[in-house]
């Protein structure tokens, strides 16, 4: 009786259920498609750490650059008096705008508890300069590349560079590129004049397996092309961590350390106590980058967040509030109806349940639809997989290692070039997906039970409350 | 059956006071046929809806069975309602939605009697009133006649002890009103029911052991053959003495 009564019901307020249910699906349409990219937008955010720092890296710890620190650095064109014509190059290799950490640091966050690895690493710059002495005697340097007195133009290069532990295991940058020329390092190579380079470097300059590459001065051989995520803004190239000390300067010191920790569960531990054993050092999560990283992903988030999340929130009220109104309106229809019931012998919790179960349905209904639905919206949200960019860090002048300085024999003339700006910098495009999980769609499906009875218990209510002589029109 | 006792009921209506009942008595006997005329506002269907305890008056005892029914909470009601009170309106009252066959059967609904059983007892009750072949037909399927023979079907199902019926010719045309009263009357005797039908059609009216009229909200026996041997059925008025209420 009470099934069939519903089922009959429902199908003669077809336009009126109609509405209803949809108002619903769109409202848990929506929910889920916002869920959905909300997960995606925070997938991508790891993925942006992860091409940054590398797959398995939980938790970075750098440190903040301070006047002074870093390597040294300088450009000396040889002691005395350079001769007027006289051509040089000159190598310098120094740390990436970031200030230094002890490399025993490492060892002390890897025996933290819920640290499953560690690893530190130099990300490091080396610029070429080189040119021909000018032959001015009005002192100071022109521009370079023909700028300035007499005949002279110098011409400067730059790449990166990071030294990476080949002890890391699946902790640091190079955790996420792929091999596709030559080897990786073997752990006997630590101390050795051996490099990888990026393939988009490789290409660029026209470098092989076998090639010879020269880094700060000394010359190395290239053992392997290495292929990283695209859009990483990551190293040129790659050496054994302890030559890139000692050509930088910086032995004893990382200027980044990757941490991993035992599970996903334990990420912010693990960065607190990181925190407490290094209290000057920068601790960055993934959702810690989140904060700082800047760019269309991070506009994504906010749109998926706040108004895609209110957005939402306020169509499902509005769908529940609405199916209330039209049950109501429903039930005052259906007076006599009801009043004969109760005549009938039917009490009024019987009559309740008859409303609240066809409201339930159309919330259930509404709430499959709507399932349905977010599905879809995810799905055209992974179908448009729309670029997103995300820039993580800023730029900085290179105080690092002191400002260059220019001259013959150590003089200095006047003028000069500009300091050298590093770039902390990295800008990564990911793809945005909306993946829909269980606790989505179970979500979606309470938020349809509740709304449909939230909406069926103001009709019942109504319908409660209806006296069946009053509801029989009899008020002779 | 009945027995009321200085029943009144009023209703507030804006700032005047409505007096739909004004103390009535009334006895009503087990298997009797009371019918009550009036014109229409004079208290007719309020009688009928405080003998059914769809309604409660506003002073007075009302006794059914022996049982204060104004004592009563609502739930209690519903319950005597269920199970010894049968309905028939002059609109029929039945559910759009469902067929003659489920009509029949939201009568049993509240005695949690098991659905095979249910479906057995309707059908039995739409055969006895000539409607087998239509239990599948939904109200709208139905001439007027044949809903109130529905209607009959579900009030009578659950075998009650009291039929009361508001108008139940009233939207029926002389041919079927005629089918209907006899059908009604038929069962009447059949069952030993107590009827109490509310009714303007004075050839209906004739039909009943008794007659009462409401007026103003005062009721009086006009006609009374309960102990007459010969049958009412042509609707021969025996004046009796009219027991003011």
């Amino acid at each position: 009786m009470f099934f069939t009564y519903l089922r009959r019901e429902l199908s003669r307020r077809r336009r009126q259920a109609s509405f209803i249910v949809m108002g619903i699906a769109v409202g848990i349409g929506l929910v889920i498609t916002v869920t959905a990219a909300a997960a995606g937008v925070k997938d991508a955010q790891g993925t942006v750490l992860h091409s940054l720092y590398g797959v398995g890296t939980d938790v970075t710890v750098t440190q903040k650059a301070t006047a002074g620190s870093g390597a040294p650095a300088g450009f000396r064109v040889g002691g005395g008096s350079a001769k007027a014509g006289t051509k040089f190059t000159r190598d310098n290799l120094v740390g990436a705008g970031m200030g230094t950490l002890k490399a025993s640091s490492v060892s002390a966050i890897s025996q933290l508890k819920h640290v499953s690895a560690a690893a530190g690493g130099l990300t490091l710059t080396d610029t070429r300069l080189s040119g021909t002495i000018p032959s001015s005697t009005s002192g100071g340097f022109g521009a370079p590349s023909g700028g300035g007195g007499g005949s002279s133009s110098f011409k400067i290069n730059s790449f990166s560079v990071d030294g990476v532990d080949l002890s890391a295991g699946k902790v640091g940058v190079l955790s996420s590129g792929k091999i596709t020329s030559g080897h990786t390092f073997y752990t006997s190579e630590a101390n050795s004049d051996d490099a990888l380079v990026t393939s988009d470097y490789a290409t660029a300059n026209s470098l092989k397996t076998g090639s010879a590459v020269t880094i700060a001065g000394t010359k190395f051989t290239v053992i392997g092309i290495v292929t990283v995520p695209a859009g990483t803004s990551s190293a040129d190239m790659f050496i054994p961590l302890a030559r890139a000390q000692a050509l930088a300067g910086l032995k004893g010191y990382v200027n980044t350390i990757y941490v991993a920790a035992d599970s996903a569960s334990n990420i912010s531990s693990v960065s607190a106590e990181i925190s407490s054993l290094l209290p000057k050092a920068t601790v960055t999560t993934s959702s810690s980058l989140a904060s700082e990283v800047s760019g269309s992903l991070s506009s994504a988030g906010s749109l998926a967040n706040n108004l895609g999340k209110w957005l939402a929130v306020a169509v499902l009220i509005a769908a529940f509030c609405l199916a209330a109104l039209l049950m109501m309106a429903a039930v005052s229809r259906r007076v006599r109806e009801f009043g004969t019931l109760k005549a009938l012998g039917w009490q009024s919790r019987r009559v309740i349940a008859q409303v609240m179960g066809e409201a339930l349905a159309m919330g259930v209904i509404g709430g499959v639809v709507g399932v349905g639905l977010g599905f879809g919206g995810a799905g055209l949200v992974d179908a448009l997989a729309p670029k997103l960019s995300a820039t993580a860090g800023s730029p900085t002048a290179a105080s690092s290692g002191g400002a260059g300085s220019f001259g013959p024999g150590g003089g200095g003339g006047g003028g000069g070039f500009s300091k050298l700006a590093a770039s902390a910098e990295h800008t990564v495009t990911v793809h945005l997906t909306a993946p829909v999980t269980v606790e989505a769609v179970l979500l979606a499906v309470l938020l349809a039970i509740v709304g449909g009875l939230a909406a069926g218990s103001l009709g019942g209510w109504r319908a409660a409350r209806l006296r069946p002589a009053a509801a029989l029109g009899r008020l002779e | 059956m009945y027995k009321l006792s200085g029943v009144t009921k009023n209703y507030q209506k804006g700032r005047d006071t409505v007096h739909a009942l004004r103390g009535v008595d009334l006895v009503i006997e087990d298997g009797e046929w009371l019918a009550i005329q009036g014109r229409t506002g004079h208290g007719k269907s309020t009688l009928l809806m405080i003998l059914g305890g769809l309604d409660q008056p506003t002073s007075g005892i009302v006794e059914f069975n022996g049982q204060d029914l104004t004592q009563l909470r609502e739930t209690q009601l519903t319950a005597v309602r269920a199970a010894s009170i049968g309905f028939i309106f002059q609109t029929f009252n039945l559910v759009p939605t469902l067929s003659a066959q489920e009509n029949v059967e939201t009568a049993l609904a509240p005695q949690r009697i098991a659905p095979a059983q249910r479906r057995t007892l309707a059908a039995r009750a739409l055969e006895e009133v000539g409607l087998a072949d239509r239990a599948r037909h939904l109200p709208s399927e139905l001439s007027g006649g044949q809903q109130q023979r529905v209607a009959i079907a579900r009030a009578l199902v659950k075998e009650p002890k009291v039929l009361l019926a508001d108008e139940p010719t009233g939207n029926l045309d002389e041919g079927t009103r005629d089918d209907i009263i006899g059908l009604l009357e038929s069962l009447w005797r059949e069952r030993g029911l107590t009827m109490v039908m509310v009714t303007h059609d004075s050839s209906v009216a004739r039909r009943a052991q008794r007659l009462g009229i409401m007026k103003n909200g005062r009721l009086s026996i006009k006609q009374d053959t309960r102990n007459d041997t010969s049958t009412n059925d042509t609707g021969s008025n025996k004046a009796m003495d009219a027991s003011a209420g």
